[in-house]
């Protein structure tokens, strides 16, 4: 237990939470709440229903998105938990490497190289093929936040796979289970709690995501993000519309991570 | 992109600004990207004491959205011509005193008392410009007289637009005939219809990175700004640029003073300064925009009236029209429509 007096230790935290986090989030309700002219209401929430192709698209990109790098990640993280210290150590470089540069900048790299004369289209065009039309598509857009949001999901579950008792696992194969087995029922269950934050380190920025829509989308796939960009530095310039837009988009994203917790729990309660 | 770093920066600029230096007088200058011979802010202080706390825009509703918040008073902005008028509709400007701009007689006649603000009580012209349509002569074998040709189906995928409701429903209203600032909702609701045809044939629809696009020749057509093609010219010189026969839109970036400019004497005298002849020139050999100073236009080089892009016989006004500040009604309706249109698939 930390002693009492230590407790002051988390004052500035709990100052940055409060005037950052907290009043924010208070202005944002309150704008969502009133209208143009002043009067308190729901016609913000209302006039969200013209918005339903575009939040079904966000969290359905975001739902790829999140997959893909379940798919790519979990695979990556797994086996890397079972390589040399050393090993490890470079791959988790490599890993971060990319983030140490500017997010646009690789999103930027990417629009050359998907580009209709850019590196892939060039070097199909050798051989008399395409162009392809890469950039400008849902796909596209997908792939920037696979690139941009991968290491998140790597992170977590490596971490949390590699701390994983060996003893567990020797336990499961002294008790005749096979590799399959072992891995179904012990190392699974027990990274779920990694698997779980990378999902949400993954799923959050991707439904909200604005710039790699533009950049990779064209302006053409429209996303919650940037629905909410032009309400607030478009013509628009309804505050009280993009709150409301950002207050739905939260509320959404809780209920997809409280259910997504809910399946995490249950999993734990069987298998430990 | 520009304008993803701009959220960002409208934050610091509030915070910067208000932290810079607090010796001496100073005035806050707020002015569109790359858009001004930066020289010019220090050869302004060494001459006159005045420091100049430079910050930068991307859209004229960033400035607004800034000026909304209230976090800085700036002391001189550069909107453009639509809004300035919403601006002064707003009662955010003061009017200029013109005793104290001494170069004033200098700006052309016929930009003294524009629609946006009738006797330019509220402004001072800084720079002038027009869209067109730029193309790649290579790849846009066809006659470009018309918007009509962003419609055609050859030309699939290789058009780009620009991605704000203003413009986008301003050229289809071109297109169909109509004037850029109608408020009559049936022309535009067909004005969107027009765009929602156009739809498919689309590259991307997006703001600055169309001067890469149509350079780097990724896309073959586009609507840009004629002083950006100068530039554009010289990397791509298969680029060619038109005037659609329709009209098109000719804008006006102005000096103006906030009402709640905290040093409006310095800001007069930065005003003035930037309308000499020499900070003038230095503003068009950067920008490659059109000057509305007559001394200046006297001193250009050759080149810049060679091609008549930047300064076509008789003056720009003649190719188009200037965007008016549209009452609230219409400028919701144009919400609501480019919402539509974004929604449609």
């Amino acid at each position: 237990m930390v002693s009492r007096r230590l407790k002051w230790l988390a004052a500035p935290y709990i100052l940055w939470m409060g005037v950052f986090v907290v009043s924010p989030l208070v202005i944002v309700t309150f704008f969502a709440f009133t209208a143009r002219d002043g009067g308190f209401g729901l016609d913000n929430f209302l006039q969200l229903r013209a918005f339903a192709p575009v939040f079904a698209r966000s969290f359905y990109l975001a739902f790829l998105a999140t997959a893909v790098c379940l798919l790519l990640g979990y695979p990556f993280a797994y086996a890397l938990s079972r390589e040399s210290a050393r090993v490890q150590g470079a791959a988790l470089l490599l890993v971060m490497l990319p983030m140490w540069m500017n997010f646009l900048l690789r999103t930027y790299a990417w629009m050359n190289i998907l580009e209709n004369n850019g590196l892939i289209n060039r070097f199909l065009g050798n051989f008399g093929i395409g162009p392809l039309q890469l950039i400008n598509t849902q796909g596209a857009v997908v792939l920037g936040m696979v690139y941009n949001y991968l290491p998140f999901m790597i992170l977590p579950v490596f971490t949390v796979i590699q701390k994983i008792h060996a003893s567990l696992i020797e336990a499961a194969q002294d008790l005749g289970g096979n590799a399959r087995v072992v891995f179904a029922r012990v190392v699974f269950p027990l990274s779920l709690p990694g698997v779980l934050s990378g999902i949400t380190m993954v799923f959050v920025p991707s439904a909200s995501t604005f710039i790699i829509s533009k950049l990779l989308g064209g302006g053409k796939v429209l996303l919650l993000g940037d629905l909410i960009e032009m309400q607030f530095l478009g013509n628009a310039y309804n505050l009280h519309l993009g709150s409301a837009i950002s207050i739905v988009m939260m509320l959404l994203v809780v209920l997809c991570m409280t259910v997504m917790n809910r399946f995490g729990d249950r999993g734990d309660v069987i298998y430990v | 992109m520009k304008k993803a770093l701009s959220v960002a920066a409208l934050a610091l600029t509030a915070a910067l600004a208000l932290t810079a230096c607090a010796g001496g007088p100073r005035i806050i200058v707020y002015n569109w990207g790359e858009y001004f011979d930066e020289e010019l802010n220090a050869a302004f202080t060494k001459e006159t004491g005045v420091k100049v706390v430079y910050r930068t825009f991307d859209t004229n509703e960033i400035l607004y959205a800034s000026m909304k918040s209230g976090g800085v008073a700036y002391d001189v902005i550069i909107p453009s011509d639509y809004m300035v008028g919403l601006l002064i509709e707003e009662d955010m400007l003061q009017p200029l005193d013109k005793g104290k701009l001494s170069n004033y007689g200098d700006v052309m006649e016929m930009y003294r008392d524009l629609e946006y603000d009738p006797g330019g009580r509220y402004s001072v012209p800084y720079m002038t410009g027009s869209v067109g349509i730029i193309y790649n002569t290579t790849k846009v074998t066809k006659p470009v007289e018309s918007w009509d040709i962003l419609w055609d189906p050859d030309y699939e995928g290789q058009i780009i637009i620009f991605d704000n409701s203003r413009d986008a429903l301003g050229i289809a209203l071109k297109k169909l005939g109509y004037s850029f600032n109608t408020t009559s909702e049936n022309e535009l609701r067909e004005a969107l219809a027009a765009l929602i045809e156009q739809k498919p044939l689309l590259q991307a629809k997006m703001m600055d990175q169309i001067f890469d696009k149509l350079t780097s020749g990724a896309a073959a057509i586009g609507t840009y700004y004629a002083g950006d093609f100068i530039e554009m010219r010289k990397d791509n010189p298969d680029l060619a640029f038109v005037w659609p026969k329709e009209g098109t839109n000719v804008f006006v970036d102005a000096f103006c003073i906030p009402k709640n400019a905290k040093n409006p004497d310095g800001a007069h005298m930065y005003i003035d300064y930037m309308c000499r002849a020499e900070s003038g020139l230095a503003n068009v050999d950067v920008t490659g925009y059109s000057t509305p100073l007559q001394s200046v236009y006297e001193q250009l080089d050759e080149d810049w009236l060679e091609d008549g892009i930047s300064y076509p016989e008789g003056g720009i006004l003649q190719y188009g029209e200037v965007f008016k500040s549209l009452p609230k009604a219409t400028r919701e309706l144009y919400d609501r429509l480019w919402t539509d249109y974004n929604a449609a698939s």
